[in-house]
């Protein structure tokens, strides 16, 4: 199983997935974002998709609860970087992904998290 | 026709390239390619977690009127399915996740037919043909 590295710039933690995410790959990820912020106490989240060829139901449901997570720990999650063919396909698919920020890009993703300070 | 075993989760990952690729091959758009690849996620999971594993039989197929396609047959001899409508109602589901599995992957298909008896196992036959 590959592990997706985290990593922490001011009071932000940055997620790129750059490998095809199996299951277990992505339930991993979710724990360690959940230590890394009771530990670093950021305050928001990155996740980039950019490299994500699918998102079915399995990796949607956990990127929504990273989101979920992230609250209890009073911080924002936002998606970035989403290709059209997933936004297309997680749509029909039936996945809204309610719940969590969406953004274009990285740049945006943090104007949003800012934003909010 | 190329067939791959489901027993892990990189067994998974590899049926997604696999699949990817053969929907390339048949000049599938991005879009269509990203649909099946996408079914082709969810029905091997549901192979892996339902059905204990079993294969996938990948094939790049001509329909009559010569348009190019990908036909992906998942097989396992699990527990099957008690009641086949059911398992297809969006938001219906058997364990802990959301449901849409079966009924999704049925939408962003072309051709699907499901077919399962309790104690004989489960086979998903899905078609995406190229535009």
């Amino acid at each position: 199983m590959e592990q997706v590295p985290i990593l922490k710039i001011g009071q932000t933690l940055f997620v790129s997935i750059q490998i095809d995410l199996q299951d277990e790959s992505v339930l991993r990820l979710q724990e360690d974002l959940a230590e890394e912020l009771a530990a670093t106490s950021a305050r928001g989240v990155i996740i980039d998709i950019t490299a994500v060829e699918i998102v079915d139901s399995f990796i949607g449901r956990m990127l929504a609860m990273i989101g979920q997570i992230s609250r209890l720990f009073d911080a924002e999650t936002v998606i970035v970087g989403m290709r059209p063919a997933v936004a297309i396909t997680l749509t029909e698919l039936g996945l809204s992904l309610s719940g969590v920020r969406t953004a274009l890009n990285a740049e945006k993703g943090l104007a949003i998290l800012n934003g909010r300070a | 026709m190329d067939e791959l075993p489901i027993q892990t989760g990189d067994d998974v990952v590899r049926i997604r390239q696999h699949v990817r690729n053969a929907a390339a091959a048949s000049g599938l758009s991005l879009v269509d390619q990203t649909k099946l690849v996408t079914a082709a996620s969810e029905l091997a999971r549901n192979t892996l977690i339902h059905g204990g594993g079993g294969v996938v039989r990948v094939e790049v197929v001509k329909s009559a009127v010569g348009r190019n396609g990908v036909r992906l047959h998942f097989a396992d001899e699990g527990p099957g399915i008690p009641d086949v409508d059911l398992a297809l109602t969006d938001g219906w589901t058997s364990g802990s996740g959301l449901g849409l599995g079966l009924s999704g992957s049925r939408r962003l298909v072309d051709e699907f037919e499901l077919k399962s008896e309790p104690g004989l196992g489960t086979n998903v036959v899905v078609v995406k043909w190229s535009r």
